[in-house]
């Protein structure tokens, strides 16, 4: 979490195959500490992919992928379980990623606070909005104390007020060394943030 | 792997656990259908207490394993959907810890209730009181099998439509061998070397499974 650290986040002519179709071929990328990188490209053309495969749930069919220790992935899928109120299912996360149970608690009141969902605290993930889910899903990612945040689509359900929250949400990960690589339709709060256009006519682009 | 002060299959279990309960999805139904399959024998067979009593340890074995079948397409398909399978790789978590506190699980919240109502579907069938210690001993030592089993076929079968008929039958055939020497535990005749293979089965199937599971999970996550 210190910037002088060598630890990057770094692709090099990355393939993605999946259900035997080649989704992209040849994508390289470099995140340095403390940088952000949008990745832009019309639907389909594999920017949850080259997430998915930075995240390392997905296998890459050829090129080699360094990546920090330890990463937060933010997917399309918000990884709530409806029956267990947002602590519940948060304080699960939480405890898988920091070195104590004082520090998980404590990272998780910062990062519920953050995203504006401290008075969700008992409420049941089955009664939350969309966007309610989303900031749930957005304080794991807080709360992971991870150096590598990927954000898939991070904003989508989000109103205008909660967008803006993660402005200084994002300065502060960034100002710590800490890395976010996103993908978006909507314009993030994100300030010189560099952009790796996926697609035909962009394919091995490099930011 | 993990970093945290949570991690392992115990985190898992746990966490599990919490969820059966607030989902209310444990083994109460599993229980009812036990009891439902066990008792539609009298009336298939006729209410003949010898013939009752002989094939009791049979009955209640077979009732056990289709009980069992009911819960597993819900063991990964969740999951497998919310994205928490991901979530789960990310934190970390190897999916065979993951594929091992699943089958943990399942046998806690199925299996071992389904074991101690025995005793009332055994008394029901009128089976000796004799065998009712060994049918226990049998059930106990195999149902982890079961669990094992059922766990790799609900693996396989996640992001499949309709999977649990698929589910039944991948696991029926495969958990042959455990019925067969299960029931044998019950046989007076039999019972000694019946628990030894019965106990091969099941070390057998604990010791595959969770890497079959794992297969079965990373394929369905491509």
């Amino acid at each position: 979490m210190v910037a002088s650290d060598p630890i990057l986040l770094r692709a090099e002519d990355v393939a993605c195959r999946r259900g035997g179709r080649t989704v992209f071929t040849g994508v390289s990328l470099t995140v340095r500490p403390g940088a952000a990188l949008l990745v832009t490209g019309p639907n389909g053309v594999g920017k949850s992919s080259l997430l998915k495969l930075l995240a390392g749930t997905l296998r890459a069919e050829a090129g080699t992928i360094q990546r920090p220790e330890r990463v937060a992935y933010l997917g399309h899928d918000n990884a709530l379980k409806p029956m267990l109120t947002v602590s519940e299912n948060l304080l699960f996360w939480a405890g898988l990623a920091a070195p104590s149970r004082a520090e998980a608690e404590e990272r998780l009141r910062a990062a519920v606070r953050a995203v504006g969902i401290l008075p969700l605290w008992d409420v049941p993930a089955r009664l939350l909005s969309s966007g309610q889910k989303r900031r749930t899903a957005l304080a794991r990612v807080l709360a992971s104390g991870a150096q590598l945040w990927l954000l898939d689509e991070p904003t989508v359900g989000l109103d205008v007020a909660s967008v803006e929250r993660l402005g200084p949400v994002f300065a502060e990960h960034r100002a710590q060394g800490g890395m976010i690589v996103a993908t978006s339709h909507t314009p993030l709060p994100l300030e010189t943030v560099e952009t790796l256009m996926l697609g035909a006519a962009a394919q091995g682009a490099r930011p | 792997m993990t970093a945290g002060v949570d991690g392992g299959i115990g985190t898992l279990v746990r966490r599990e656990l919490q969820l059966v309960w607030a989902e209310r999805s444990g083994g109460a139904i599993a229980l009812i259908f036990f009891v439902i399959v066990a008792s539609l024998f009298p009336f298939a067979v006729g209410p003949e207490p010898q013939v009752l009593a002989r094939i009791a340890a049979g009955i209640v074995w077979v009732s056990a394993l289709l009980a069992c079948l009911l819960s597993l397409e819900r063991l990964f398909q969740p999951d497998a959907e919310d994205g928490t399978l991901e979530q789960l790789v990310v934190s970390g978590q190897s999916l065979e810890a993951v594929a091992i506190a699943k089958m943990i699980t399942h046998w806690l919240t199925t299996a071992l209730p389904l074991v101690l109502l025995t005793p009332v579907t055994a008394a029901m069938l009128g089976a000796p009181f004799e065998v009712w210690g060994t049918l226990l001993l049998g059930l106990l030592l195999g149902t982890p099998a079961l669990s094992s089993i059922g766990a790799v076929a609900a693996a396989l079968t996640v992001g499949v439509r309709r999977g649990g008929v698929l589910i039944s039958l991948l696991v029926l055939p495969l958990a042959v061998p455990t019925l067969i020497f299960g029931v044998g535990v019950a046989d007076p005749l039999a019972g000694g070397s019946a628990l030894k293979w019965l106990g091969v089965t099941t070390l057998l199937a604990l010791a595959v499974g969770p890497f079959a599971a794992a297969a079965g999970l990373r394929v369905a996550m491509e």
